[in-house]
């Protein structure tokens, strides 16, 4: 067994099991430390994939920012009654029953697509984001991962700049939105 | 360094080794600049408040820290009756992880660097922003309202100062091109006015905002809210006690070097003197070269440590709401106008202005620095006092021996 095959069966096997702790668990901020583990080991394997980008915005995202939140707001609203949920069978049976037709369908599905070109170098982020914006060219050449095999997807130089700034523009629009609702009501002097 | 490995050993394990070798080295100097700076902070708090400091264990007390290791280790391990003991004891550990993990990007020399990642800075950002989170799981795990109040705070003071730390992380990024650690410290090779920090006005300020956000999300004084001894008894680390709360520090003086390295290789030269103008590794060879350059970076570390604890005895502990209304009332704005500003300036200032202005900086900067140094030697304070007079700024006015004396 390769080291990156036995690293990636113990990152795996740790971060599937959190994510079970996240479902068994009955203590709200105990869940909320399992997801901890299990977005830690996600990225993790976006590390040992070699996509340092996605491993470190994974963190940074969900570890430093929306989980810091949740437990924040678990800190402050847990009382009695919401500190300990229990599952009923009903929910436990719709549950399984949804998590493992997913599971058939991402097997399924992980068998058909194409496997990468293994020769072929990945683009760093720099010129990836270059392309990105359409600056430079250096979409990569090979097979495009996730499509069945033997079908050709016609590659076009890309530049998403304009999505890119619709999509920030509706971003910050649901921050000024958020930021208006949350804001400290004022009060009418009478 | 896999690569020194695999003449040694076969494939699988020059990996391993090199990873072992380099967590240990890691975690070695950690381990030891924490063990001097806890002795550094009680010299510097000592010196400034007029008292010695630790003078009975070792020469100057340098032994103060293994003195206080030997007692944490011995003490008991306690954890209160209402806490959560799976979370309580999970906590410290979480936090150090994350101190630890951001010094995997960080280079100390030319190519020294555990893991040469492409994205370090972002990396290191990322790492550093969830050291909170082994902090605020500390304050909810103890069953303690001071706990609790001490978590919240953190969590809502770190979460703020990351915005501004990230956005005045990207202004000398914006200069460099890059992200990569180890580029942009070669970036900053020769004299001294090639460091990104006196590239121009904006990454000149952002260095300041940088080092200050810096010092509030290391939660060191005047931004220590998490364990205000006057408020909250000790903040999140109340209920701790032996080893676990050792680990807090270990995790406090493991990211106060971290950041302060990231602001050396982001703003200050990285492992460059300053006054050399080639870089060291090509011109005596890569172990000597780097063994200088090891030196100087650690160095500069530990003159941003010390400026941080010069901070810490010298500044009185802002309120709450003060904290949060620096962060998000002034330090957003302006490190906004720097990414701006930084952004403009390269494309609209020609490039003869801009060095220019980059020597205005320089020589400005360490011209004043080198006055206000000199003045500090000036000034004849104590054997010059006459009897019955005190010294310094307290001149004109009796002692208090002369005034019980009436």
């Amino acid at each position: 067994m390769s080291l990156p095959v036995l690293l990636f069966a113990v990152v795996a096997t740790v971060t599937a099991c959190s994510a079970l702790g996240v479902v068994l668990a009955r203590n709200v901020v105990r869940m909320a430390v399992w997801l901890l583990f299990t977005l830690v080991g996600v990225s993790l394997l976006y590390f040992l994939l070699g996509a340092e980008f996605v491993g470190a915005t994974q963190l940074i995202v969900y570890v430093g920012g929306t989980l810091i939140l949740i437990v924040f707001g678990v800190m402050l609203t847990a009382q009695a009654p919401l500190r300990e949920i229990r599952t009923r069978p009903a929910e436990w049976l719709v549950g399984g029953l949804v998590g493992a037709l997913l599971f058939g369908l991402l097997v399924a599905v992980s068998y058909q697509i194409a496997f990468p070109p293994s020769t072929h170098a990945l683009p760093s982020v720099a010129p990836l984001g270059l392309t990105f914006l359409g600056v430079t060219d250096a979409s990569p050449t090979g097979d495009v991962t996730g499509v069945p095999n033997g079908v050709t997807v016609p590659r076009t130089p890309v530049a998403y700049l304009l999505p890119f700034e619709i999509v920030s523009v509706h971003l910050l629009v649901v921050l000024v939105g958020a930021a208006y609702l949350a804001r400290a009501k004022r009060r009418v002097r009478s | 360094m896999p690569e020194f490995w695999s003449q040694l050993l076969p494939y699988p394990w020059n990996v391993a080794a090199a990873g072992a070798v380099a967590a240990g080295l890691l975690f070695a100097f950690i381990g030891g600049s924490t063990f001097l700076a806890i002795w550094a902070e009680r010299k510097v708090s000592g010196r400034i408040q007029d008292r010695l400091g630790p003078t009975r264990v070792g020469p100057f007390g340098l032994l103060q820290s293994l003195a206080d290791g030997i007692k944490l280790i011995s003490k008991e391990d306690f954890a209160p009756d209402a806490a959560d003991r799976f979370l309580f004891k999970l906590a410290p550990y979480l936090a150090f992880c994350a101190s630890f993990v951001g010094f995997l990007a960080l280079p100390f020399g030319n190519g020294l660097v555990a893991e040469n990642l492409n994205v370090a800075a972002f990396f290191m950002l990322a790492v550093l922003s969830s050291e909170v989170f082994g902090v605020v799981l500390a304050g909810y795990a103890s069953a303690s309202k001071w706990s609790l109040f001490g978590g919240v705070r953190e969590a809502a003071q770190v979460v703020s100062y990351e915005v501004p730390r990230a956005m005045c992380v990207v202004v000398p990024v914006c200069v460099a091109g890059t992200l990569n650690l180890n580029t942009i410290g070669t970036q900053q090779v020769g004299w001294f006015w090639n460091w990104n920090i006196y590239h121009d006005p904006f990454t000149f300020v952002a260095f300041f905002i940088f080092f200050i956000c810096a010092t509030a999300s290391c939660k060191r004084a005047p931004f220590d809210l998490a364990e205000a001894e006057s408020e909250l008894v000790a903040g999140f680390h109340t209920e701790y006690s032996g080893i676990r709360w050792s680990y807090f520090f270990l995790a406090e003086y493991g990211s106060m070097f971290a950041v302060s390295g990231l602001a050396s290789l982001l703003f200050l030269g990285g492992w460059h003197t300053g006054v050399l103008p080639f870089e060291p590794t090509e011109r005596f060879g890569f172990w000597p070269g780097n063994l200088l350059n090891v030196a100087v970076f650690v160095a500069k570390c530990w003159v941003l440590v010390l400026l941080m604890m010069w901070l810490r005895w010298s500044l009185p502990r802002l309120r709450i709401d003060q904290v949060m209304m620096t962060c998000l009332q002034y330090f957003l704005p302006i490190s906004c106008v720097l990414l701006i500003g930084v952004c403009l300036w390269q494309l609209l200032v020609p490039a003869d202005v801009a060095q220019v202005v980059s020597y205005v900086l320089a020589f400005g900067w360490t011209g004043f620095l080198a006055v206000v140094f000199l003045s500090t030697l000036r000034t004849p304070t104590g054997a010059a006092a006459p009897a019955g007079q005190l010294p310094g700024v307290w001149a004109g006015q009796r002692a208090a021996a002369d005034l019980q004396a009436k």
